[in-house]
């Protein structure tokens, strides 16, 4: 037999009723607002000065498509360099070593203290300084040969990039509970082989987000590579431009390609989170 | 007498101004169970992380298996193990948290296979069928592919158990193994113990299941300021407490 708790009388029963919608008139008093804005912004820009069949036919013309590969091509690349060097100054930075800490952090002052434009003119023209490069009495080269337009970018982009993309993979290893490095102790591993098999796995989790923003921007940063003649998308844009002086009309292409491969790196990273997210979603799936 | 399984000799630890352990000497013999009571900031736990080397000891020894811990003696004086030695020297000890820290990213059977196939690089099919007669012996087969966070605290803790003795140790130390549990999950981490106890593991336990304590302790050892008050047999120092700190401790918790 159930005895139920003794209630107070007075409050009636609406377990039975439903809640009404509300009518949110100020959303679609917005929404018609902004519309109008768009529309406005849309035609002036239909009757401004802009021949939109110039933008169609170089969308695909062979020296932008050309120019948007070299793009990627250098993004992923540099993106590479600069997770490499960031996940090694992040473990230096975190290591009880006195001497690799403070390189690391030299390593970070230096590249992110100055601007990413002059350290790429700085790689670019690096044979000012060493005319010749090389081991002594095994390889030897000169400077000019060496440092092509491509090699220049992808040192200074990726030099550049594992700077910031050391900070992201600290507070990414910071965020793992020490605990975790002490079981991995307890059970015999090393410093190293915790932070691979036990610490970076779980800090994967917390720095694709921000990894993934670091890309975006490294995709956009590859534009800057043009001014030491790097064939990247807006370079070619540009030497189009100079030609048939549709300024406009090519820097909307060049624009529309970004905004292509942005949108598709955008749901590459969803796929990416949920594979690190092993073992952490299980619950609300 | 044969020799101690662990020897712990004036060992003294302090965190700045905070003594943790106050010249502790301490023998545990093989096959012996040894249970740690005390109040928070007495030193149990200090003292266990001390013999798996998570926190190195300032002053005095610790000798496991006839080998000094940590350090090594030459020329009158001590020099610092590498790195790579105390790991070596830490396969002899299995190591049980309050916090089970289990790897989240890895499932039951992983975690437990994880230490045999990395460190000891053993053959991986032998380490899982010997992970799946661990997983049998904490009753948690059926849970071999779950995720950490798909577990009861108990289970997780087991598991943990489990993976503390993949490595085949000599010695498991226990730190308030079941603190962090529910109360109705406590029951079923310490009889994994209890079954442990009865194969003849030697163990160091910290903990404040005193019921637990009178049953399986063969030796109780209450600590307090980080030095050992009192220590003998479960039934005398749990029953019929000599020191006057030990008494009013053991009011305080029953």
């Amino acid at each position: 037999m159930r005895t139920a708790p003794a209630l107070a009388g007075g409050f009636p029963d609406i377990s039975g009723m439903t809640v009404a919608r509300q009518a949110h008139w100020q959303r679609w008093l917005a929404a018609a607002a902004i519309l109008v804005v768009l529309a406005a912004i849309g035609r002036a820009f239909v009757n401004g000065q802009i021949e939109w069949s110039y933008v169609g036919r170089f969308l695909t013309a062979k020296a932008i498509l050309e120019g948007i590969v070299n793009t990627m091509v250098m993004a992923v690349l540099a993106m590479s360099l600069g997770i490499v060097l960031g996940v090694v100054a992040a473990i230096m930075r975190l290591s009880p070593n006195p001497v690799l800490k403070s390189v690391a952090a030299g390593y970070t002052w230096l590249f992110r203290g100055t601007p990413l434009i002059l350290q790429l003119l700085l790689w670019f023209n690096i044979a000012l300084v060493f005319p010749t490069i090389g081991i002594p009495g095994l390889w030897e080269a000169r400077a000019v040969d060496v440092m092509t337009p491509f090699l220049s970018a992808l040192l200074g982009l990726g030099i550049n990039q594992g700077a910031y993309t050391s900070e992201v993979m600290r507070a990414g290893m910071l965020s793992v509970d020490v605990g975790q490095y002490e079981a991995a102790q307890a059970i015999g591993m090393g410093r190293l082989r915790a932070l691979r098999r036990i610490i970076l796995p779980q800090a994967m989790r917390v720095v694709t987000p921000p990894l993934g923003n670091e890309f975006i921007g490294m995709v956009k940063a590859t534009s800057l590579a043009s001014v030491i003649q790097y064939p990247e998308v807006l370079h070619a844009a540009e030497n189009i431009y100079y030609a048939n002086s549709r300024v406009i009309e090519l820097l909307i292409v060049a624009g529309s390609w970004y905004l292509l491969v942005v949108s598709i790196l955008t749901p590459l990273q969803m796929l990416l989170e949920r594979r690190f997210a092993r073992g952490a979603l299980q619950i609300t799936r | 007498m044969t020799q101690p399984l662990v020897a712990i000799r004036s060992v003294s630890k302090n965190f700045g101004e905070f003594q943790a352990l106050n010249k502790v000497s301490l023998d545990v013999r093989a096959g012996e169970v040894l249970c740690l009571i005390g109040a928070s900031g007495s030193g149990k736990t200090t003292l266990l992380r001390c013999i798996n080397q998570l926190t190195p000891v300032d002053s005095g020894g610790i000798w496991l298996d006839g080998e000094l811990l940590g350090v090594r003696e030459e020329g009158g004086r001590l020099h610092r193990l590498t790195e790579r030695q105390i790991a070596r020297q830490r396969l002899k000890t299995g190591m049980v948290f309050q916090r089970f820290n289990l790897f989240p990213h890895k499932t039951a059977l992983e975690n437990i296979t994880e230490g045999p196939v990395q460190v000891q690089g053993r053959n991986r099919a032998e380490v899982q069928a010997e992970a799946m007669e661990l997983l049998r012996r904490v009753g948690l087969v059926a849970k071999a592919d779950a995720y950490p966070s798909q577990l009861s605290g108990g289970q997780q803790q087991r598991v943990a158990i489990a993976r503390a003795l993949a490595m085949k140790p000599m010695l498991m130390l226990f730190d308030e193994p079941t603190s962090a549990l529910d109360p109705e999950l406590v029951g079923e981490v310490l009889s994994v113990m209890k079954e442990l106890a009865r194969s003849g593991m030697t163990m160091m336990v910290v903990t404040h299941e005193l019921g637990f304590a009178r049953e399986v302790a063969d030796t109780v050892i209450y600590m307090d300021h980080g030095a050992i008050v009192e220590s003998g047999p479960a039934a005398e120092v749990l029953g019929a407490p000599r020191e006057v700190r030990t008494k009013s401790f053991l009011s305080a918790v029953i």
